[in-house]
């Protein structure tokens, strides 16, 4: 049994970007995902981090094998499932689930909430111990539901409601690692703390790994045990939790972090903000060198010319930027 | 802790259709006719009564029926058939017995066709989208109604060549061809527009990371969320059909005589609307009543099928 339940080794993931019609040909390919390299291990959670478009959501979605990966490895649970077809794909699903970021979208409207949640079962055909009803009342249990409303439909139900609906049709077959895409960035902020302490408590009672997309950074401090900063298909930096929020090496992850609103208003008058100059860069024709540098106050012309190397600079924290910080 | 009995979404469905009163009494009213039309050979007998029959004693020396109405009576509940002297109940029974057939089969084979074409054209969009799609674009192209007419004769004449069907039943097989031909790209548009944004949904990329196979997608994600649009298209294009089959018939490309249809029996009527309005008047009568008692059926259906109704 190997450390790591994940593995992701030079992942890309290029789409085609296409002009419309019969006679359509390849006009250039955007680059959403493009060299990620990143672990999760049991029972950790990794926060992927980064602004709209920069490829986390891909990176989960190849995880998942929604999406065929490009080029690169991905190895789950000591196995490598990057060319696996679909039928021998299947076995490896009922180890690997997701939670999605939008409630209303992800749950059949014509499904009852039964139905939503034993679908696993069927799918894999599996009779769960105690009958498929039972297992689903036990599961709307744990996730903090009434097991009296197994017969409702998702729309009888809040944001929140439907969200942990979406939670326990991913724990239905015991899964090893969960891709958690911004599962909380729909709901109210009083609903989100109760989402992620239940994700929280999960954890701790059944022992997942987590692979948590997310932009809010005050919420991946909270749950992460790692977080992977993200821009623009590339990882920048990788680091404990506590080590990123305080030591962060990235000039990116450096604006990232100072954009983070904090409660004392003294200290938010008095520290620094870095506002970051220009839009994010077209993923189809993205910058030479370091894709940061259009917008890096750091950048050098080493920056534009030569793509940085990923360096070690403590034991656990990695940094892709010719000039990190001390 | 009470009991809960799991119920199905069609259970559900039901439930709901139960509490309608228009959609009961609609379903009644449809059920009625349908059971007039099918049952058509056992209540003409119980009437004493015959639709090929000619009751000459209920006509005036001119070829009208006597009586008011157009010789309604305790025998006759419709009237008499003005110069043949047909009983017009049994006519109409019988016709509206090939009506509902044809309209049913075609609007049936249509949505079928549609479904499965639309639905594939949406899911796997690319390529076999743009077939699909060519060749629907096509039929909307083609001036169906003035093929429809032009073919018909050497279709019939193929179809009675294949020595299954004669006559008639030539006819009509060929009619409910063209009309299937040329009727499922219009739900085919529909659906496929629908399947394209359904298959955006989250639900379905959650169906694709547990492993559900694209049938499995396509027949339990996708379809529970097609069928109330079906159900609505099937009560539009059902008195859709009934009309377009009387139109035909009208045009002598649809059924014959001695057969009877609406079509036949109101092109009939039109001749006599002067001097027996009654005989007019019944048929157009039956027909609106079957029409919007579909439509109200239709309608009902749906509301009961919509989860977020109430």
């Amino acid at each position: 049994m190997t450390e790591n339940i994940l593995e992701l080794n030079n992942l890309t993931k290029f789409f085609p970007a296409k002009a419309g019609g019969i006679f359509s040909r390849a006009k250039g390919e955007v680059r959403a995902v493009d060299g990620v390299s990143l672990t999760v291990a049991r029972g950790e959670t990794v926060g992927l981090v980064g602004e709209s478009g920069c490829g986390k959501t891909t990176v989960g979605r190849t995880v998942m094998k929604l999406y065929e990966p490009t080029s690169g490895q991905i190895v789950f649970d000591g196995q490598d499932i990057t060319n696996l077809k679909r039928k021998e794909m299947k076995p490896i699903r009922s180890k690997m689930q997701m939670i999605f970021q939008d409630p209303f979208s992800s749950l059949n409207p014509r499904h009852t909430v039964g139905t939503i949640i034993s679908s696993s079962y069927t799918i894999h055909d599996i009779e769960p111990e105690g009958g498929v009803e039972h297992s689903v009342r036990e599961l709307l249990t744990l996730v903090g539901l009434n097991p009296e409303h197994i017969n409702r439909f998702p729309h009888e139900f809040s944001g929140g409601q439907r969200q942990r609906i979406g939670i326990a049709r991913s724990l239905a077959l015991k899964p090893k690692l969960i891709v958690a895409d911004e599962p909380v960035s729909a709901l109210d902020v009083s609903i989100q703390a109760q989402v992620i302490n239940l994700l929280d408590d999960l954890q701790k009672e059944l022992g997942l790994s987590y692979l948590f997309v997310a932009h809010d950074l005050s919420i991946v401090q909270h749950i992460s045990d790692r977080v992977v900063v993200m821009y623009l298909g590339k990882v920048m930096e990788m680091a404990p939790t506590r080590e990123l929020f305080a030591n962060p090496r990235h000039p990116y992850t450096k604006a990232l972090l100072s954009a983070v609103p904090v409660a004392d208003p003294k200290m938010g008058r008095s520290r620094e903000r870095i506002i970051l100059q220009g839009d994010l860069p077209s993923p189809v024709n993205p910058p030479s060198g370091c894709v940061f540098n259009t917008r890096c106050w750091k950048a050098q012309d080493i920056c534009r010319t030569a793509v940085p190397e990923t360096i070690q600079v403590t034991p656990l924290q990695t940094v892709a930027c010719h000039f990190p910080e001390v | 802790m009470s009991e809960v009995i799991l119920r199905t979404p069609q259970q559900i469905a039901w439930g709901r259709f139960r509490r309608n009163k228009t959609g009961i009494v609609s379903a009644i009213v449809v059920l009625f006719f349908l059971f007039l039309a099918y049952g058509a050979p056992l209540i003409t007998r119980l009437f004493g009564l015959s639709s090929t029959e000619t009751y000459l004693d209920g006509l005036d020396p001119q070829g009208m029926p006597i009586g008011a109405g157009g010789g309604i009576s305790w025998q006759h509940p419709f009237g008499l058939e003005p110069g043949a002297g047909r009983d017009v109940f049994s006519m109409l029974l019988y016709g509206s017995r090939i009506s509902f057939s044809v309209a049913i089969i075609t609007s049936v084979a249509a949505i079928g066709i549609g479904m499965i074409l639309g639905i594939t054209a949406g899911y796997f969009r690319g390529r076999v989208d743009a077939v699909i799609g060519r060749f629907s674009d096509l039929l909307f192209a083609f001036p169906s109604f003035f093929m429809i007419i032009a073919l018909s004769i050497p279709m019939v004449e193929r179809v009675e060549s294949l020595g299954i069907v004669r006559d008639n039943g030539a006819r009509l097989t060929v009619l409910i061809i063209f009309f299937v031909f040329f009727g499922w790209p219009g739900f085919a548009r529909l659906v496929r527009s629908q399947a394209m944004s359904l298959r955006e949904r989250d639900f379905i990329m959650a169906a694709q990371s547990q492993g559900a196979s694209n049938w499995r997608i396509i027949t339990k994600e996708m379809l529970p969320n097609l069928w109330p649009t079906a159900i609505v298209f099937l009560s539009l294009s059902l008195p859709g059909y009934l009309a377009a089959e009387a139109v035909f018939s009208f045009l002598g490309v649809g059924i014959n005589p001695p057969a009877s249809t609406f079509g036949l029996v109101l092109s009939d009527a039109i001749k006599y609307w002067r001097a027996d309005p009654a005989y007019l008047m019944i048929p157009c009568a039956m027909l609106i009543a079957i029409v919007l008692a579909l439509n109200l059926l239709g309608d009902a259906v749906r509301d009961a099928l919509d989860t977020k109704a109430e």
